[in-house]
């Protein structure tokens, strides 16, 4: 065994030498150069190149026929069934310009609170009519119903066999009578009828008729809210149908005194918090992406952002969640509950799966109250080390009214001065080397200013601080946000951006920055910027254009560091297609040694029991892998 | 020369305002209050005009309840020298505001006085040109551009609608200062020191929000904009 152990060694590390800045092959094999007597050893090869040459299209998926248009023409009625080549351009491409699938076709769901068309009343006046439905055989079709509704339509019923016997003017009280309950009836609940024997009524959603007519014709699907991903995951990589949340954007309700809010996925989340503002509360979350992004999408990648540092992720504040599965079936997991230990929570499972597993169609979140004093401070500071120690101290002092902590490089501000317009350095008299943006929310204005203003004196006294403004009104306090919020944007205007999201110790995470300038040198500007507070720090390469050798360069080497130092790949933006072949850097166990280089290699026998674990769930909830496809999980095991 | 510049505590200009349910005013318990716009860029104007040796000394004067000495130490913040806080518990008018300013300044004696063209909350306009009034000194309003040359005038600021068109961008305050504000003296007094009575000859009988809105219509011709205009409008 020792043998084994001792040659697998040798050859890995003879690899390493030898690849290193070897440019990767596109195609999967077994890679034999230097194997001769290790045999013994399962290598499993599988290459990283840009995606789009690796990845085909799984030719099980059926491709979208004029029947399946019409049908869903018939589900969704004209308007919402968009196959206009122009039109699906934007939902095509995601929001960096990177990723750009052919979908063909693209479906806008509605809310589930809606009459049901009129086509199908009609079908069902007919048959009551003709007599055509007995009504024994639809009291028992309906046993499990014991709504209102129910009651007055078989009223209705009755009143309707003796029609004939009325005088002229009550039959169309009676028609009236009838229609109206048929009409409630219908809006409220509806029976699928071959489902009654078990599941008695659940509500039908456009979405999970889609689901179901996909699923039986094997379309691949992607369910895209705002299109603001950053890993290419809202958009088809082929033709995958395009499902659309936008239209279901009812705030469902609202209960002022916990401060649980139950919306439908399409919300968008600005609006969200306009509408939350009101009532004197507030989202858990907050994002550059706000004017645009839903939360549906939202849950769907768990998304981070500004706020996690005092509220916590969303798997603490979503309290239900309604699930549409690949199949059709609506999970309906959505309580308003603050505590439920019943079973097993599934809805964590979908909270974070980048629509995998299942299409978020109703959230149920907790919202935070609004406090009223909000303070903010930009400060500089004048190495990396002294950021750390002034992000233990405000902990410590500032304990329970520390909002936000952020930090930008002096990098990243020079290109938001640049770029950003009506951007302005809060502290032009000098430049600095590191920016820390701090905020704290509260309910006692004064008592929190000085507080935070003696803080921050001590600090500088002690060094820590070299020098830093405090927000004296909203305005201000908006234009230093402006500024961290804009680092992004200001990265797109400057040219082409290698984004990474890394989640790594906080000691360590500068470290990282400073060797990719030591290793890209003068041809690539790395901008380091990001969430201290969370140790979640945005790794940016800023160049002019797109070049596979500067990739070359980063690629590997990124995703190793962060590996060797225990870190995550992919903090917050979620794996998508960018990284879904990724997922080993950081979900395999400790005694495994991973070389990474132009090519990396696993032995099989060692690696992937966490992430065939995550397989075979995906296997379970969607057998014929039609919610986005080719994401989240490597292509190699989603078969 | 010293120069002494007014500023007023007011509804941050971000925040959403609403009504009392009483209609007696506008909600400002709660609401972040913070220094008036106007009167931001009076004392910046001021601080630069110090700092090009133009002037010897700013006084930041404030009129108002207790909590104006926040606004009072902002301003210091900014490099104000010394502050004033007038103690007034209730509301105050213009012309009561403009009679304490004249006592104050015949006390302190500035060779130039710069206020904010007029306050966000109540958009009145009047304080600067009453003072001039009662001081007889010149004045001028509506400033985009100061530059001294040997004469007193008391200035209301312009800041015009556009972004553009400012008088100048009010500087942060930055923590050096703060430090130094907190061992800059603010002299309080009363209007009973000034010899000022304060009565107000206005009543305020009821506040309301203005009527929404209501949402447009498109026509489709102008045949049906005119029979609109004709019969529905009736103003043809």
């Amino acid at each position: 065994m020792e043998k084994w152990r001792a040659t697998s060694r040798h050859l890995l590390r003879h690899f390493s030498k030898d690849l290193f800045d070897r440019r990767m092959s596109p195609s999967f094999g077994t890679f034999n150069r230097q194997l001769s007597s290790a045999e013994a050893v399962d290598l499993v090869l599988l290459s990283f190149v840009s995606v789009a040459t690796t990845i085909q299209r799984n030719p099980l998926f059926s491709s979208i026929s004029s029947d399946d248009i019409s049908h869903f023409k018939e589900i969704l009625g004209e308007k919402n069934v968009i196959h206009d080549e122009e039109k699906l351009v934007t939902a095509n491409m995601d929001w960096m310009r990177k990723y750009k699938g052919s979908s063909k076709l693209m479906l806008q769901p509605r809310s589930t609170e809606e009459w049901i068309s009129l086509s199908v009343v009609a079908e069902w006046i007919d048959c009551a009519l003709s007599g055509v439905w007995p009504l024994k055989k639809a009291a028992l079709a309906f046993r499990k119903v014991n709504s209102i509704y129910f009651q007055s339509l078989v009223q209705s019923f009755n009143l309707c066999l003796r029609i004939s016997e009325m005088p002229p003017h009550s039959l169309f009280i009676m028609i009236r009578l009838f229609l109206q309950a048929l009409c409630l009836f219908a809006s409220s609940t509806y029976c699928d009828s071959d489902k009654l024997g078990n599941y008695g009524t659940h509500l039908i959603l456009q979405v999970s008729q889609i689901l179901k007519y996909c699923n039986s014709r094997c379309l691949a699907v992607v369910p895209q809210g705002g299109n603001t991903g950053l890993v290419g995951g809202s958009v088809p990589v082929f033709d995958e149908v395009i499902i659309n949340t936008s239209s279901m954007s009812k705030i469902v309700s609202f209960d002022k005194v916990s401060g649980i809010l139950v919306c439908e996925a399409g919300c968008i989340l600005e609006n969200l918090v306009s509408f939350l503002d009101n009532q004197g509360f507030i989202m858990p979350l907050d994002l550059g992406a706000k004017g645009s992004c839903q939360i549906g999408g939202n849950v769907s990648t768990n998304a981070g952002g500004l706020r996690l540092f005092r509220y916590g992720s969303l798997h603490g504040n979503v309290l239900g969640l309604e699930v549409v599965l690949a199949n059709g079936t609506v999970l309906d997991m959505l309580r308003t509950l603050r505590k439920d230990n019943t079973g097993y929570d599934l809805k964590h499972l979908f909270i974070g799966s980048e629509g995998s597993l299942g299409i978020v169609s109703k959230v149920s979140i907790l919202t935070p109250p609004k406090l009223s004093s909000v303070n903010l401070a930009f400060l500089a500071c004048k190495d990396y080390s002294s950021c750390q120690k002034l992000l233990l101290a405000a902990k410590r002092k500032l304990g329970e009214i520390l909002s936000a902590f952020e930090f930008l490089d002096t990098q990243a501000l020079d290109l938001v001065l640049k770029h950003l317009e009506g951007a302005r350095n809060p502290l032009p008299t000098s430049m600095h080397n590191f920016y820390i943006l701090m905020e704290t929310t509260g309910s006692n204005e004064s008592y929190e200013k000085e507080k935070l203003e003696a803080f921050l004196l001590h600090s500088m006294e002690g060094g820590l601080i070299s020098d830093g403004v405090l927000a004296q009104d909203i305005n201000q306090a908006s234009s230093f946000w402006h500024i961290r919020e804009g680092v992004p944007e200001a990265l797109m205007k400057a040219g082409a951006v290698y984004k990474y999201d890394l989640s790594l110790p906080v000691e360590k995470m500068y470290d990282l920055v400073e060797e990719m300038r030591i290793r890209l040198g003068p041809a690539a500007n790395v901008v380091g910027y990001g969430h201290l507070g969370d140790s979640n720090l945005h790794l940016n390469i800023s160049t002019p254009q797109y070049d596979d050798a500067i990739l070359a360069q980063i690629e590997p080497f990124v995703y190793e560091w962060t590996s060797k130092h225990h870190g995550s790949i992919s903090a917050e933006h979620g794996l998508g297609l960018m990284k879904a072949d990724k997922i080993f850097y950081s979900k395999s166990p400790e005694t495994v040694s991973i070389i990474l280089v132009g090519s990396y290699l696993l032995p099989k026998s060692l690696c992937v029991d966490i992430v065939q674990l995550m397989a075979s769930i995906k296997r379970l909830l969607d057998p014929n892998g039609i919610l986005n496809p080719y994401k989240v999980l490597p292509p190699f095991l989603a078969s | 020369m010293k120069i002494m510049v007014a500023i007023k505590r007011v509804v941050d200009y971000a925040v959403k305002i609403r009504v009392k349910p009483d209609k007696t005013g506008v909600e400002t318990t709660n609401v972040k209050m913070s220094m008036n716009p106007f009167c931001e860029i009076a004392l910046e104007e001021a601080l630069r005009m110090k700092e090009a040796g133009l002037a010897s000394e700013v006084v930041a004067v404030s009129m108002g309840p207790a909590k104006c000495v926040d606004t009072l130490r902002t301003g210091l913040a900014m490099g104000a020298d010394r502050g004033i806080h007038v103690d007034v518990p209730g509301a105050l008018q213009p012309l009561s505001v403009a009679k304490l300013l004249k006592a104050l300044v015949d006390s302190e004696k500035p060779g130039l006085l710069i206020l904010g063209k007029q306050a966000i909350d109540d958009d009145c306009n009047q304080t600067g040109q009453m003072v001039a009034g009662l001081l007889s000194w010149p004045q001028g309003t509506f400033a985009s551009k100061i530059s001294i040359c040997g004469l007193t005038f008391s200035a209301p600021l312009r800041s015009s609608r556009s972004t553009d068109l400012r008088l100048n961008q009010p500087r942060y305050a930055t923590l050096p200062n703060i430090l130094k504000a907190k061992s800059k003296v603010i002299k309080k007094c009363t209007p009973e020191e000034l010899n000022v009575p304060i009565k107000s000859d206005l009543e305020t009988v009821q506040v309301i929000e203005p009527p929404k809105r209501k949402a447009g219509v498109i026509l489709s011709s102008v045949d049906e904009l005119v029979d609109k205009l004709k019969n529905e409008a009736r103003v043809i």
